[in-house]
């Protein structure tokens, strides 16, 4: 019996100090006072004023797209390579999986920084002929494409291992071209697989801020590039109620992401 | 020659460096149940996946009906497969598994319908069209993937050991079911198996191979009763297989023992391979038979006992339905006309001998 109350205790404290601080966060969006130290009250006004900010919003329309774009590109992308790496012999096959590994171990400061040289670098190399290039949405998209493909890759190499492959043997066997024999068969099998790498890729972009504030160069701003700036002109309430939603947000994407394979399992315990 | 479906054209085909099929020369007859027998790694697989369209061969032809179709893909031959892991496509219902091809070729929904009414009724599973396949068991789930085959109408029909997954009685009811659907469809199967009592069972016509090599052609009786060589006497069956002498015709010795025989023109003292059935040889009082032995194993085996004789130094392998108990003095005497002489093969990989159909 105190075993348990040990357990229960222990689990609480560490949801607690998981929590605590983001909890912190969501109570003081809601707080009437524009101080931290004092409770003033319930409001909403903070959001209101948040919904009134032109800045803010672009800010959210841009992240918002980015997101979306860059898990289009990168699930389609990823999709592909994942089958290609899955055919491939194995000595080949695990250089590539090792290859797509290392964007996502590598530090994002590296990467964000790696990026920007490399922008400079071509928008220098175009200006020769005289072409004006410039760091800003497009080159953002490209970096969320980057750093999302390797999720894309993981997450759907395990459903093509799975994968009985004369399913698609047996497709074109029953008259079906290669193009038919992989949308019709071989896709909707791995489809748990290729969400699952979407709603990663969707919430990896929603949620990178060290990587776009390099890339960004001055237009571009999403939620937490535009969150860092205004903090350093000193500290917005609104900026709280912002974060709340940013966090609920990835919340109910991850809560998406992991309730589809669990139901994907129980499926396979079905049978 | 006018009536052969397949031939098959000196086919080699290389994986690694490693030949798995070695100038293949095969052909194959409308209407019949033909049946590619061998072990593991002897090329009948492989030669499945040529005539389907799944592997191309190195060198050869592969002519259906008269036409080069070598390099067509699968999509475009008029040949269906029944996979050996049913390949069934797991998020369609059985109705749309069938419709599969059906739909590709762009049918009407009725005759789609009544397509899959017909087919469901062949493999007597009439009713199961909105079940999920991982709803069926695996038996069923082999009826499904012939019904699928079989719906788009096809010459022939390549079964790649579709029994393999199902247990023992399962298996015996569907040999009997494929036999049926064969002769009710009128068309040709070629079926691949290691399983030799299946391929006796159920074909009109088996190719035994090995080592990418085609051992012997014929019908189940030829292959049982008449085996080439040593290595399809041993495949097919239990058999006795000893290293003999030809002294002359009708004369051969075994272990300093002579045996009459029925064959001939195999010359004077020429070694040779003989084969004896277990069931063909026959136990008796000592100083009866040909030459006597001593009972070293029994054990009962349901139909007959299965007894081990030793006599001449060999351990002779031995199936009767009267029972000798172990330490018995036997003689053991076998009819001229069931014992078979074969020559020994020129080298370790058996030569490929190709014969008529």
């Amino acid at each position: 019996m105190i075993k348990k109350w040990v357990q229960r205790f222990y689990l609480f404290l560490i949801i607690l100090f998981l929590y605590a601080p983001i909890g912190t966060l969501i109570v003081l969006s809601f707080n009437n006072s524009r101080t931290s130290v004092k409770w003033g009250g319930f409001s909403l006004k903070w959001y209101q004023q948040l919904f009134e900010s032109k800045t803010i919003l672009a800010a959210l329309g841009n992240t918002l797209l980015l997101a979306l774009l860059s898990a289009i590109f990168a699930t389609i992308l990823g999709t592909l390579a994942a089958i290609a790496i899955y055919h491939m012999k194995k000595r080949r096959q695990s250089i590539c999986m090792s290859i797509v590994n290392i964007p996502m171990l590598n530090a994002e400061i590296v990467t964000g920084i790696a990026f920007m040289l490399l922008f400079i670098s071509v928008g220098n190399l175009l200006s020769i002929f005289g072409i004006h290039f410039e760091m800003g949405f497009g080159t953002v998209l490209i970096g969320h494409i980057t750093f999302n493909l390797p999720y894309v890759v993981l997450s759907v190499m395990p459903k093509l291992k799975q994968l009985n492959l004369s399913m698609y043997e047996a497709a074109l066997d029953l008259g079906a071209g290669e193009g038919q024999a992989f949308f019709r068969i071989v896709l909707p099998d791995i489809m748990p697989g290729v969400l699952s790498g979407f709603l990663l890729s969707f919430t990896m972009s929603l949620d990178d801020f060290v990587i776009t504030h390099f890339v960004k160069g001055l237009g571009a701003d999403t939620l937490s590039t535009l969150i860092y700036s205004e903090l350093r002109k000193g500290i917005k309430p609104e900026m709280y109620a912002l974060s709340t939603i940013m966090f609920l947000a990835v919340f109910v994407v991850l809560l998406l992401v992991n309730l589809s394979p669990q139901k994907h399992i129980k499926e396979e315990q079905h049978r | 020659m006018s009536n052969r479906l397949i031939d098959l054209q000196h086919i080699t085909k290389i994986y690694d460096g490693h030949k798995v099929l070695d100038d293949l020369n095969l052909y194959f007859n409308e209407n019949k149940f033909l049946t590619l027998l061998g072990p593991s790694g002897c090329g009948k697989t492989t030669t499945l996946r040529i005539l389907g369209g799944f592997e191309t061969p190195d060198e050869g032809r592969v002519i259906f009906n008269g036409e080069d179709i070598t390099n067509l893909p699968p999509n475009k031959r008029t040949l269906n497969t029944v996979f050996q892991k049913y390949a069934l496509f797991t998020h369609m219902n059985i109705a749309e598994n069938i419709a599969f091809g059906l739909k590709i070729s762009g049918k009407s929904k009725a005759y789609i319908d009544d397509k899959i009414k017909y087919a469901l009724k062949l493999v007597n599973l009439d009713g199961y069209e909105k079940r999920m396949p991982d709803s069926l068991s695996g038996g069923q789930q082999q009826r499904i993937a012939i019904a699928r085959a079989i719906v788009n109408e096809p010459k022939v029909l390549l079964l790649d050991e579709p029994l393999g997954a199902l247990d023992l009685k399962l298996r015996q009811e569907m040999q009997y079911e494929l036999i049926r659907m064969k002769n009710e469809l009128g068309i040709t199967f070629i079926y691949v198996t290691h399983d030799q009592e299946e391929a006796l069972t159920m074909s009109d016509t088996i190719v035994v191979m090995n080592q990418g090599y085609i051992q012997q052609i014929g019908s189940p009786e030829d292959i049982y009763n008449e085996p080439t060589n040593a290595f399809v006497a041993d495949f097919i069956g239990d058999s006795n297989i000893f290293p003999g002498t030809m002294v002359e015709d009708k004369v051969v010795k075994i272990f300093d023992t002579i045996f009459p025989c029925v064959d001939t023109g195999f010359g004077h003292n020429k070694p040779v391979d003989v084969v004896i059935r277990p069931e063909d040889v026959e136990l008796g009082k000592p100083g009866k038979g040909t030459v006597d032995g001593v009972v070293s194993h029994q054990i009962f085996k349901g139909v007959h006992y299965e007894m081990e004789v030793t006599a001449c130094g060999q351990e002779w392998l031995v199936q009767s339905t009267k029972m000798h108990p172990v330490g018995e003095h036997v003689s053991i005497f076998v009819d001229p006309f069931n014992i078979q002489i074969m020559n020994k093969p020129e080298s370790e990989d058996e030569e490929a001998v190709v014969l008529d159909v």
